[in-house]
């Protein structure tokens, strides 16, 4: 199964400063393993929210809603999508990660509808 | 002793729950054993590869460092659910599999007096053994020889894909053998005989060198790709696709991919297995059915694996892998990939494609797609020539795709009636029940032509 794994990071997230080299060391050397052990598709991070639009749709009416975003435990730093084969499988990666603060979720994404 | 535990911790393994079974969801009520479980089964599928493979490199075969790697699942079953996952999940599970592996050692010491020097030096081997070293650095080249040695000539073709699903995917007996739906006796029967050969037969656990890794990696390459067939079109049984072995042999072709970057081919495989699986969604109907290339939705193709299929095709391509015979048929798939739509399709290019195929590995089989793709470029009289010139094939006699493709060309050119006769033939050689029902359709619809021409 196919998984999509959102990193809210918090605070850390959203603040303009990159994080620390050592901090980026640690997440390559766990992405590495994740890459050799065939579980990466792809990976990606977002700059902060201060750059980001909400567009609201209500009926007809849509409002663009400019960043930054408040709730800002909830915003999406960073996302993977991961090839594993349960969601146990991608929780038990999940742990080994370098991260000491925010919450990580995990969703499955629907794949081969119909079948 | 050993036999009676491997079976009770395969029975664990296979309670865990099943990808699209809804009546598995979380289970807010769920026991704590249930879920230390559900949490060793999924660690079981990250580090058992790993396990054998540092294993094996001690002890030297497949067969004692599977079961050994068994043992120390078993020990996890019994101790995790009460006192909870270690921090380190594979750490401890290679420590409790090098303690197994010393003991058994000095039992076979005892045992067998003469062998006493090898054991000697096998124990020294497991006591120097650092933990972290095992696990983090030379896992490589562990992989790599496993993944070699599971995958020997020496072994039958089903005895390979057995063997790797097993020791490399982590699957169980009963899993491997719901895939291939056949009897979980006969898959055991073929890993048990699959050891046993590579022992016969002194197979070395290491990475081969020279003439002899090209051979073997072209076998290692096979058996990826025919457990993806597998997947793909499913010979046998009421589906038409097992996406779940796909995935399983994209899986090993992504890892072999990281282990040996430098072999064009095993680019060329993956991309090939990628922009083939992009089409997995789409070559399904509402009830199961097949639908055939040309009639897919495009739109449902997975532009991801596309995108990764293409990445890795350009991988062989550079690393001078052009010609390679995967890297052909995955430039071949490159051609659909990236035609939005099937009008667009550049079968000029497909059929120069199919002309370097042909020069590599000439084949009945090859010679019936070029068939198909000089049709698309060159109209239905001229792929009916190339065809029928294969009618009188042997290795053709009962392979469903000829009467198909005949059947197609011939509807094209108007000959309805013998187009009907060629699909009802192609029906009555498939064992897969919804293509069956495909061609039949399509039988009935020449019928129908005809009666309204």
């Amino acid at each position: 199964m196919r998984v999509l794994i959102m990193a809210k990071e918090g605070e850390q997230g959203e603040s303009a400063t990159p994080p620390t080299p050592e901090a980026m060391a640690d997440y390559q050397k766990f992405n590495d393993e994740l890459v050799k052990a065939g579980v990466v598709l792809e990976a990606g991070r977002l700059y902060p929210s201060l750059q980001g639009k909400r567009l609201r749709f209500d009926g007809k009416k849509r409002t663009v809603i400019d960043g930054p975003f408040a709730e800002t435990k909830e915003l999406v730093a960073g996302y993977w999508l991961w090839q594993v084969r349960s969601i146990d499988e991608a929780l038990e990666w999940l742990k080994r990660a370098p991260y000491d603060g925010g919450t990580f979720e995990i969703r499955e994404v629907v794949e081969y509808e119909g079948m | 002793m050993r036999s009676s535990s491997t079976r009770a911790c395969e029975g664990a393994l296979a309670i865990g729950p099943r990808r699209g079974d809804a009546s598995t969801g979380p289970n807010r009520r769920e026991t704590a054993a249930t879920e230390a479980h559900r949490a060793i089964e999924a660690i079981w599928r990250i580090e058992s590869a790993r396990l054998i493979a540092g294993l094996a490199r001690v002890v030297g075969d497949i067969g004692t460092a599977e079961e050994l790697a068994q043992d120390a699942l078993v020990a996890a079953l019994e101790q995790w659910p009460a006192e909870g996952v270690p921090d380190r999940p594979g750490a401890w599970l290679m420590g409790t599999a090098k303690h197994r592996a010393v003991d058994l050692i000095r039992r076979r010491k005892t045992l067998e007096r003469k062998h006493e020097e090898i054991g000697r030096d096998v124990e020294r081997a497991m006591e120097s053994m650092d933990l972290d070293t095992a696990i983090d650095h030379e896992v490589g080249d562990d992989l790599l020889s496993l993944i070699f040695m599971a995958c020997h000539p020496v072994l039958s073709k089903d005895a390979r894909v057995a063997l790797t699903l097993r020791v490399l995917g982590g699957l169980t007996t009963e899993e491997i053998a719901r895939a291939f739906l056949v009897p979980v006796s006969t898959i055991a029967q073929r890993i048990v005989r699959a050891k046993r050969t590579l022992a016969e037969a002194h197979v070395r656990f290491e990475v081969p060198s020279g003439a002899e890794r090209v051979a073997r990696l072209a076998s290692v390459l096979e058996v990826i790709y025919l457990i993806f067939n597998e997947g793909y079109s499913a010979t046998a049984g009421n589906d038409w696709v097992r996406p779940a072995l796909c995935e399983e042999a994209l899986r090993l072709g992504r890892i072999l991919a990281e282990l040996v970057p430098t072999e064009p081919e095993v680019h060329g495989v993956v991309a090939l297995m990628e922009i083939q699986a992009s089409r997995l969604g789409a070559r399904v109907g509402p009830s199961g059915e097949p639908v055939l290339l040309f009639d897919q939705d495009r739109a449902r193709w997975d532009r991801l694996l596309i995108r990764r299929g293409l990445a890795a095709l350009e991988r062989a391509e550079r690393l001078g892998g052009a010609l390679g015979p995967y890297a052909l048929q995955a430039a071949i798939a490159a051609c659909h990939a990236r035609a939005t739509i099937a009008s667009e399709t550049d079968w000029s290019r497909i059929v120069a494609l199919y002309d370097a195929v042909a020069q590599l590995a000439p084949s009945p089989v090859v010679e019936l797609n070029r068939a198909v793709a000089v049709g698309m470029a060159f109209g239905p009289a001229a792929a009916l020539e190339i065809v029928d010139a294969l009618v009188h094939e042997p290795t053709l006699k009962s392979y469903h795709l000829l009467p198909a493709v005949r059947g197609d060309l011939l509807r094209k050119l108007g000959r309805s009636e013998e187009a009907r006769a060629e699909f009802e033939r192609g029906a009555s050689l498939t064992e897969n029940v919804p293509e069956r029902e495909l061609l039949l359709r399509r039988a009935a619809e020449c019928a129908a032509e005809r009666m309204a021409g």
